[in-house]
């Protein structure tokens, strides 16, 4: 029996097949398909490159697991055994509750909650008033919010610090307090040039007919353009949150004080004076929130809307 | 946009228009108000900042005594400082290491994984989740699998093919290798996502009708695909470049820029001059640097981009 479908599951004919479906067709063309020689080349390489992912993107993961709930001394001594003198879930507990991890938890949640509120307000309100409302001198307040991307990060740290530490003409210290590490996150040119190039192709009917019923600026905005915009707002905001929990230099400049350290400042810190297997699990409880949001926004973060913020590194 | 549309809505607004006093009054005030944010957010924590570190780099300032300018003072104490010129060094070669080892690995995870005709979508999810783990955590992760005794992880491994024991991150020529490998695994899945995508956009009658001309599969890749792919692809490169020439993160938590300051870069010095200083901060020495750091990533990009101009142009 011959299932035409799936020709790549039935065979061991010798000849070549000619009804090779049209699903996939890129680099390995029906015409090459026919031999079986490129067949299984082709079939060894995606094996070798599914066990290879397998060990480098989910193995130090799964090492990570299972080091977070092994004793020390079997994870120093036998690094790639699997529980040679068992597992205890204790030592997340510990981490949690001892070295206060529970602490410093909480302070990255408030980080990423108040930076992704931060760079939702501006992206939104700037992107519509530069967008949709278009007053005078547009262009130039569009030009230097894109210029400011293309100057390096490296420019900013120094005189940024010497602004948290002092407000310019407010004379306010920011340092120590989660404002340092929100306010800063705003200023995302990225963030604001992506949502007000999603603004510019939204179908200007829809506004004209708003407007024609008495919808003033900011129900146009409230209750049309945020609506209409909901896949790049959620992209956006996806993005905000694993950037704030990744942001290491930053926090560790604006925030010495150990009370509201988020994680990624903390863990450095902790690493000399801690156990390794409670550290271990520090380190796994840190990864969770991570993870659990790639698994969940998979999507998102496969199509390529990371493009500025990955190279970054 | 359509002057039918706007007469019908307000047609007093051409009219009101005309003066500022009007355009305040009609819909100025709220454009202001929606603006507001961007301006004081850019304004205090974008633009202000670029200016002054422009000014500072010429000024001597340390929060404490008012800030003092010295013209060219703290460009020479820079170029004067032995860790300037070792620090250029340890950049360049983290940077062409990472070009050598990370710059070819995502391309071809990408054509793998988009011939791949099934698991595709597991496949560039394991190569993503690297990329998904904070910094911190996986620097932190490798500190230990890089652990130099004989039952490290990576030694460990090692030994069953019958290598020694290596010190990894603590002799001073194997520390930027090793830091490079864990970088390359923490970034590539992030490139290798652009090349999946920009891979959908190939057409795929060049394929066909390179088939039929009798290319294999090689030939495609190399005739069809690279040079479809080159303006990504020049991309991809002086983007990378940019990003390791700012790299802080590996070496600050991995060496701390040791053994024997082999791993300082440039940003760490930056944040050596200003931030580790036992005398307070050389504000101004940290400017400077940083202002021509800024300068030559500027000046490079230039140049890459002219000398490349005729091969990015098309798709």
């Amino acid at each position: 029996m011959k299932t035409p479908r799936l020709p790549f599951r039935s065979n061991r004919t010798e000849r070549p097949r000619q009804t090779v479906p049209d699903v996939h067709r890129g680099i390995v063309g029906a015409l090459d398909w026919r031999f079986r020689r490129v067949r299984w080349t082709v079939r060894a390489i995606h094996a070798f490159t599914l066990a290879f992912l397998l060990v480098a993107g989910l193995g130090p993961l799964l090492w990570l697991a299972k080091s977070a709930i092994t004793p020390t001394q079997d994870t120093l001594r036998m690094p790639l055994a699997l529980w040679p003198h068992g597992f205890d879930l204790n030592y997340l507990t510990q981490a949690w509750s001892q070295t206060h991890i529970d602490r410093y938890f909480m302070n990255t949640v408030y980080m990423a909650i108040g930076s992704w509120a931060t760079q939702l307000i501006v992206a939104t309100t700037a992107g519509y008033a530069l967008s949709i409302l278009k007053p005078p001198g547009t262009r130039i307040l569009t030009a230097l919010v894109l210029a400011t991307l293309f100057v390096p990060s490296i420019v900013l740290l120094v005189p940024l610090y010497l602004s948290i530490v002092d407000v310019p003409f407010l004379h306010i210290k920011l340092i120590n307090t989660f404002w340092a590490v929100w306010l800063p996150y705003g200023a995302s040119a990225f963030n604001v040039l992506l949502v007000k190039r999603f603004f510019d192709n939204l179908p200007s009917e829809v506004f004209e007919a708003a407007r024609v019923d008495g919808a003033g600026p900011f129900r146009l905005f409230w209750s049309i353009c945020l609506p209409m915009s909901r896949p790049i707002l959620g992209v956006v905001s996806v993005f905000a949150v694993v950037a704030s929990w990744k942001d290491f230099l930053w926090p560790l400049l604006v925030l010495p004080n150990p009370a509201v350290q988020p994680l990624s400042v903390r863990l450095p810190t902790l690493q000399p004076t801690t156990e390794l297997n409670i550290f271990l699990a520090a380190l796994a409880i840190s990864t969770l929130i991570p993870i659990v949001i790639f698994l969940i926004f998979q999507r998102m973060f496969l199509s390529g809307g990371d493009v500025t913020g990955s190279v970054k590194g | 946009m359509d002057s039918p549309a706007r007469l019908a809505v307000a047609p007093s607004g051409t009219r009101k228009r005309r003066g500022p006093l009007g355009w305040v009054s009609r819909d100025g005030l709220s454009s202001l108000l929606f603006l507001l944010p961007m301006l004081v957010i850019f304004g205090f924590f974008a633009w202000f900042p670029i200016v002054r570190d422009v000014v500072m780099s010429f000024q001597r300032t340390n929060l404490v005594d008012t800030p003092k300018f010295v013209g060219l003072d703290n460009f020479a104490a820079v170029l004067n400082d032995p860790l300037f010129g070792k620090s250029i060094g340890n950049t360049i070669y983290f940077s062409v290491l990472a070009l050598v080892f990370g710059y070819p690995l995502p391309l071809i995870l990408a054509v793998v994984i988009s011939e791949a005709r099934r698991f595709k979508g597991v496949l560039s999810a394991l190569a993503y989740v690297p990329v998904v783990i904070p910094p911190v955590v996986s620097v932190l992760l490798w500190t230990v699998f890089y652990n130099a005794s004989p039952t490290g992880l990576f030694n460990t491994v090692l030994s069953w093919v019958g290598i020694g024991a290596q010190p990894w991150l603590q002799n001073k020529d194997t520390v930027m290798p090793s830091i490079v490998i864990e970088s390359t695994w923490a970034n590539a899945g992030a490139t290798m996502i652009i090349y999946i995508a920009a891979l959908l956009s190939v057409p795929r009658e060049l394929y066909d009708a390179a088939s039929v001309d009798g290319a294999s599969i090689l030939q495609k890749i190399w005739h069809v695909t690279l040079p479809q792919l080159r303006g990504i692809l020049l991309i991809t490169m002086i983007l990378q470049l940019i990003a390791t020439a700012q790299v802080f993160t590996e070496p600050y938590l991995f060496t701390g820029g040791g053994p024997a300051n082999s791993t300082m870069t440039v940003l760490f010095l930056i944040y050596h001059y200003a931030f580790q200083n036992s005398l307070g901060g050389d504000y101004g020495m940290a400017a400077a640097l940083s202002i021509m750091l800024a300068l030559f990533l500027a000046a490079f990009t230039a140049i890459y981009m002219w000398l490349t101009r005729s091969w990015s142009t098309n798709s």
